[in-house]
């Protein structure tokens, strides 16, 4: 029988630690068989459902670009009271886990809503992994004419807490893309920005003409961002995020990441600001 | 099919020619609890049940049940022992029968079909029992149901008196179960005039009644509202009203390790449980009682009518006999139309 929820065997082919804590590490996965990875077509925004043998399964954000066709990657924190979380941080590279996706729906790259504009992406801490993965895939030679300016907000508490740092340094010197990185606190090395992401935001106040906004961080920072995004002019349906619930099924069945009638797994993880508004409950 | 008439004493003979193509389940009493059990003889059956304690929705969707292990070999060769011969289900009450048409709707759904739960369904035939001694706990007909409902059943049998049963073909399949040789004969005017009275005083035996009319557009007003604080206050947390729902689905993947390897298990989850929504990083969306409390609320009365159309509630009751606390689902719908 085919299962939906079987998932498909990959080899943990690299696993790169990204911050000062060590407890958030990207897994480049490969899969086993050829037929799977074809299979595997996703677009940026969405989740695959990760499992370890014996630990279990958690939905996680693609930070890989689907142009990256040879491997998947993902950046998952270790959470101490998470099962999964804390196995998939105890492996080693060239072990095998699973990879079940991808699921739930995805930023409005191939549509009218994004192409031709000016695309702005505001991150923060470890929620920057899809914006990540949009970034590759909009600055790749085959995307990049379709989009206007591109201009990056992204923020972590701490230097040692910003994700991704050769990618970072990379985008920074390179053409096509505005780079504002920030940290909520410097150190004696830090020579870049201070200032939390909705301050930062406020003060370059990127311009909300004919621009789509995308933003991921922690709920608080959310929050705190919608209120200047909105005063810059940005309209609540031109801002994109993406919500997380706990997940066991990923395909709008198991009953417990639903948002009023809405499941995230499956008419999310993406929602507009406006979409959010809707909702019963506070899902922010 | 013009109906057709059992006598009781030829009911064994003709589920003993169905026994040889099907396996067939039926209500049993055992140790004073009514279930549903796979039969070998009509002597096993327990007739006199009102209705059994749990649904019989597990034959569809096992409260555990091991999906695959690991390694991959051993996953084929389970595939093919999910329904080793197709079933019949005799005696299911029509308001459990009404329930799948809900599950239905969640586990055979166009984007993504469960095989473990459509292959259990499209290899059971469905053989009602009307119910003619509904209990005070029983509001189906304010569901969109009835004692005599024929929603996806293949067969309807309805007790006539003390000698006989009267059988309806709903589908071409449950005609299908009723051969040239079998013990049955047409139902004559008389039987069909004790029929509709049969009908007619059950339906109004049904006597608790639930206005249905606007409770979604209310609750669509009322999540905020400080009436979810009150109502949850009873609540244990215990989670019996889900287990025993015929329509509650929601549900977990866990891995079990055992001897051979690993196993993934899909085991009922309920909404009521602290756990259901818990994240890894501590953030729990459904922090208290009241928040469960009013998802349950919310996902049968409104938030199942806006993605399905229907009601996710069958009005069997089963959540009002057995709460430790007696909490009765009527009556929050009642305070809810009031707030």
């Amino acid at each position: 029988m085919n299962s939906l929820y079987r998932p498909k065997p990959v080899t943990v082919r690299k696993i790169v630690i990204e911050n000062e804590a060590k407890d958030i590490k990207t897994f480049e996965l490969v899969f086993l068989s050829k037929e799977d990875r074809e299979r595997f077509k996703f677009t940026c925004g969405q989740f695959a459902m990760l499992s370890v043998l014996g630990a279990g399964e958690s939905p996680i954000g693609i930070a890989s670009s689907p142009l990256d066709d040879e491997y998947l990657q993902f950046t998952v924190k270790r959470y101490p009271t998470g099962v999964l979380t804390t196995a998939l941080h105890s492996l080693e590279e060239g072990s095998r886990i699973g990879v079940r996706g991808p699921y739930g729906n995805f930023y409005p790259l191939e549509t009218e809503t994004m192409e031709g504009k000016n695309i702005l992406m505001v991150g923060g801490g470890f929620a920057f992994t899809t914006l990540r993965s949009t970034i590759r895939y909009l600055l790749h030679e085959k995307n990049r004419s379709r989009f206007k300016d591109i201009t990056v907000l992204y923020g972590a508490r701490s230097p040692g807490e910003l994700i991704y740092k050769s990618e970072l340094k990379e985008w920074e010197e390179r053409g096509g893309i505005t780079m504002y990185i920030t940290v909520d606190k410097g150190d004696e090395n830090w020579e870049g920005r201070v200032g939390l992401v909705p301050n930062v935001l406020k003060e370059v106040a990127p311009s909300s003409e004919n621009t789509v906004t995308l933003i991921c961080g922690p709920p608080i920072m959310l929050k705190y961002t919608m209120l200047p995004l909105l005063d810059l002019g940005f309209s609540p349906e031109k801002i994109f995020t993406s919500l997380e619930r706990r997940m066991s099924c990923g395909i709008g069945k198991c009953g417990r990441c639903n948002i009023g009638s809405k499941y995230v797994c499956k008419d999310g993880p993406v929602f507009t600001y406006r979409e959010i508004g809707e909702l019963p409950e506070e899902a922010l | 099919m013009k109906e057709k008439i059992i006598k009781k004493e030829q009911l064994g003979r003709w589920l003993e020619k169905l026994g040889k193509e099907y396996e067939i389940w039926a209500p049993v009493k055992k140790n004073g609890l009514v279930f549903f059990h796979p039969i070998k003889s009509a002597k096993e059956i327990y007739f006199n049940f009102l209705n059994s304690k749990k649904t019989p929705k597990d034959l569809f969707f096992p409260q555990s049940e091991v999906l695959f292990s690991f390694p991959k070999e051993e996953v084929e060769k389970e595939a093919e022992t999910i329904l080793p011969k197709s079933r019949i289900i005799f005696a299911i009450r029509p308001c459990d029968a009404k329930s799948l048409a809900l599950l239905d709707q969640v586990f055979d759904s166009e984007d993504y079909r469960d095989p473990y739960y459509v292959e259990r369904r499209e290899g059971t035939l469905l053989v009602g029992m009307a119910c003619t001694h509904p209990q005070t706990s029983c509001f189906c007909t304010s569901m969109r149901g009835g004692p005599f409902e024929k929603n996806c059943l293949d067969l309807l049998m309805v007790e006539l008196g003390d000698d006989k049963y009267l059988v309806e073909a709903v589908t071409q399949t449950g005609k299908d179960l009723i051969g040239k040789d079998d013990p049955f004969e047409d139902a004559q005017g008389k039987d069909r005039e004790r029929l509709a009275k049969v009908k007619k005083e059950t339906e109004e035996k049904v006597k608790s009644k639930v206005v249905m009319e606007g409770l979604e557009e209310k609750l669509d007003k009322i999540f905020d509202s400080p009436f979810w604080d009150r109502i949850h206050q009873r609540c244990l947390g215990c989670a019996i009203c889900t287990y025993l729902c015929s329509t509650c689905h929601c549900f977990a993947l866990l891995d079990e390790k055992v001897n051979s390897g690993v196993q993934r298990v899909r085991s009922w989850d309920s909404c009521m449980f602290p756990g259901f929504t818990l994240e890894a990083s501590g953030h729990n969306p459904r922090i208290s009682n009241r928040e469960r409390m009013r998802q349950r609320v919310m996902h049968k009365f409104n938030y199942f009518v806006k993605n399905f159309g229907e009601t996710a509630c069958v009005g069997c009751g089963r959540c009002i006999q057995n709460c430790p606390v007696n909490i009765d689902i009527r009556e929050i719908i009642e305070e809810i139309k009031n707030e």
